[in-house]
């Protein structure tokens, strides 16, 4: 038996500004400094601070597109399928593969593929739902989703250096500096 | 969530020092001045998160009571067959049509909102969309009861669909009957979504802010593990502005879909190219009217003045006027495409609108929608709260009126005169659209009690204080 169990190593260091423009500074100049892996969190959407990130693309669009093709054409063949080839019914003496009467729906199927992939990407993309995360042990951490705006220096960065990363946020305005338990 | 693309926070806050984005005659601000992102969650979510007012008690209960009249309206449906309403031949489509008509019409303005004008970057909508979407979605709820219950043997309902059964028959795609399904059931579907995605962050913000174990845990759930991470903020922008895209297109083909039912066919009435944007129109201002009619006393009852403010109130009442005056144009134009025809069916239609056994519903319909909606020209008018909801309601009264107007005088006389009748709903016809006004006011109630009826994450976006600095 051990008499202490060895600590566990940190998810990383987490600075609590007060303003979105501190934020926004801040993660330049950490950036600036050559760290990598970072993530901040906000009580809103702010893009100055995933463009400092370096987030540019989202690949959100290109996955709408794709469920708003595919559920365009298999809404089109569906009704293709079954009123030419699986139940052919003579209306009005109308060809079986009447097209136009089948344009409501393949919209309707279009607009449907395209938010369920829209719906499913944003999950899937942000790896939601997610039942535990290590940033919600900082305590101040509720505040996240209130007033204020954190910076978290996370510990896979080659870069990271407990102490380091605590006395850069803290230059660069944070009010608080803390570590982030795994 | 707040107008995507490189303003989202650049947006000059609608302070009134700011004249440039306001013109001066309203300067009426979307926020009441003197906000911070840490007043405004806790004002919103306190709504949520306090103990239930007083007055939920009485008010849910009374909805309640209603939905409980839907139950044994539809209970009564199920055992006797639909033989209890007063539908006929001729008149096949009565109430139940008429009010799913009505209930998907109001569920548009909350689309509208939320989607259109969030693509018109309008800042106002910003704190009634989320409430508006509530709207819509109950109002799609009980729309879908209607043609479900009309179905006959609505337990079969499923046969709508097309799945391999083992009758091996197919629906039949060429009808706008079919069509109606799939639009509704995706706009049913989407909308749910948007609703959902917009709801996140701040399910998320409840769950930080709640104190008791069990709203901790249930509003935790919901937020599914939202924390506000730029890279989420990124793709949820960016998916909910997409959404957005959808959801306009979506609302409009829905009520044209909705409108094709009757323009498909070949009822003197019923079968004119006006229908769709006509009904689309129409659409909007009631359910406008209904947003109105529902604000006004929740701005109230909430306290939330400083976020639905006179702005919201004036934009709402223009809004009525215009789609109200397209509405009033779509009924100048059938009675002059009815004479320009020549046809002697549409020519005897408008006719007996104007001088039948339901002249009466014609002209309350003229006098609801037409005539007194114009008062909204008036600055006086629009700056009374109390007028403002009693217009809002005559709206929603006299777009009831337009859709039975629309089916019942078209239906009780058609081609021969042999086959002419009369339609009256009856009690279990009134009990079940009561019944649908409970169940949408219940879920209502549920919603401002138990979720924030205003967007705070969107909310935070106009505030000054998330502003950055010019670069």
């Amino acid at each position: 038996m051990r008499s202490a169990p060895p600590r566990p190593p940190l998810y990383g260091v987490m600075g609590e500004f007060s303003t979105p423009q501190d934020l926004v500074t801040a993660i330049e100049n950490v950036r600036a400094e050559g760290y990598t892996r970072l993530d901040a969190y906000t009580p809103f959407p702010i893009e100055e601070a995933w463009e400092a990130l370096g987030h540019h693309k989202s690949p959100v669009p290109l996955i709408v597109l794709m469920g708003g093709i595919v559920g365009g054409l298999s809404g089109f063949f569906l009704q293709y399928w079954v009123s030419v080839i699986e139940y052919p019914l003579n209306v009005g003496g109308r060809p079986l593969n009447s097209w136009p009467s089948f344009i409501p729906v393949t919209f309707e199927c279009t607009i449907l593929g395209a938010v369920l992939a829209a719906v499913a990407g944003v999950f899937i993309l942000n790896g939601l739902p997610e039942p535990y995360h290590p940033v919600f042990n900082v305590e101040r951490f509720a505040f996240a989703s209130r007033n204020r705006y954190f910076l978290c220096i996370e510990a896979v960065d080659p870069k990271f250096d407990r102490d380091q990363a605590h006395q850069l946020l803290l230059d660069l305005n944070a009010v608080e500096a803390t570590d982030v338990d795994p | 969530m707040n107008p995507p693309g490189p303003p989202s926070i650049n947006v000059p806050p609608s302070r009134p020092s700011n004249p440039r984005s306001i013109p001066a005659r309203i300067s009426i601000p979307v926020v009441a001045p003197g906000y911070t992102t840490a007043t405004l969650t806790d004002k919103i979510s306190s709504a949520v998160l306090q103990k239930t007012p007083r007055w939920w008690y009485p008010a849910f209960g009374v909805a309640f009571a209603f939905l409980n009249l839907f139950f044994i309206a539809v209970g009564w449906l199920f055992i006797k067959g639909i033989g209890i309403w007063g539908i006929n031949i001729p008149v096949a489509w009565g109430w139940d049509i008429v009010n799913f008509v009505w209930w998907v019409g109001i569920g548009h303005a909350g689309t509208l909102i939320s989607a259109i004008l969030l693509l018109f970057r309008q800042q106002w909508r910003t704190s009634i969309n989320r409430f508006a979407e509530a709207m819509t979605i109950f109002a799609v709820a009980c729309a879908a009861q209607y043609p479900i219950l009309h179905l006959g043997r609505p337990w079969l309902f499923f046969w709508l669909m097309p799945y391999p059964s083992s009758m091996g028959t197919w629906p039949q795609f060429r009808s706008p009957l079919i069509w109606d399904v799939f639009a509704v059931s995706t706009y049913a579907i989407t909308s749910l979504l948007f609703w959902y995605v917009g709801l996140l962050p701040d399910l998320a913000t409840l769950r930080d802010r709640s104190k008791s174990k069990v709203a901790k845990l249930v509003y935790g759930f919901g937020a599914m593990g939202w924390r506000g991470s730029a890279a989420h903020w990124h793709n949820y922008e960016t998916a909910y502005l997409l959404l957005a895209g959808l959801a306009t297109p979506l609302v409009l083909s829905v009520h044209t879909v909705v409108s094709f039912d009757f323009a498909v066919g070949v009822v003197p009435g019923w079968h004119t190219t006006i229908f769709p944007p006509y009904f689309v129109a129409g659409a909007v201002f009631s359910g406008f009217a209904m947003v109105m009619s529902l604000s006004i006393p929740l701005r109230k009852l909430f306290h939330l003045e400083d976020f639905i403010t006179m702005r919201h109130l004036h934009n709402m009442a223009k809004v009525m006027l215009v789609t109200g005056l397209i509405v009033a144009y779509g009924y100048f134009i059938e009675i002059f495409m009815a004479f320009y025809s020549g046809n002697e069916h549409d020519i005897a239609m408008i006719e007996n609108r104007f001088f039948g056994p339901y002249w009466f519903y014609y002209a309350m319909l003229w006098a609801c929608n037409i005539v007194i909606p114009q008062l909204l020209w008036f600055r006086k008018i629009r700056d009374n709260i109390a007028l403002l909801f009693v217009i809002s309601i005559i709206v929603n009264v006299g777009m009831w009126l337009e859709r039975f107007v629309i089916i019942v005088t078209s239906l009780h006389r058609d081609f021969l005169p042999s086959s002419w009748g009369m339609y009256h709903g009856t009690f279990w016809d009134i009990s079940t659209y009561l019944g649908t006004l409970g169940l949408f006011f219940s879920l209502l109630f549920l919603f401002i009690r138990f979720l924030p009826a205003i967007s705070i994450s969107e909310m935070r976006t106009i505030l000054p204080e998330a502003k950055l600095e010019d670069k």
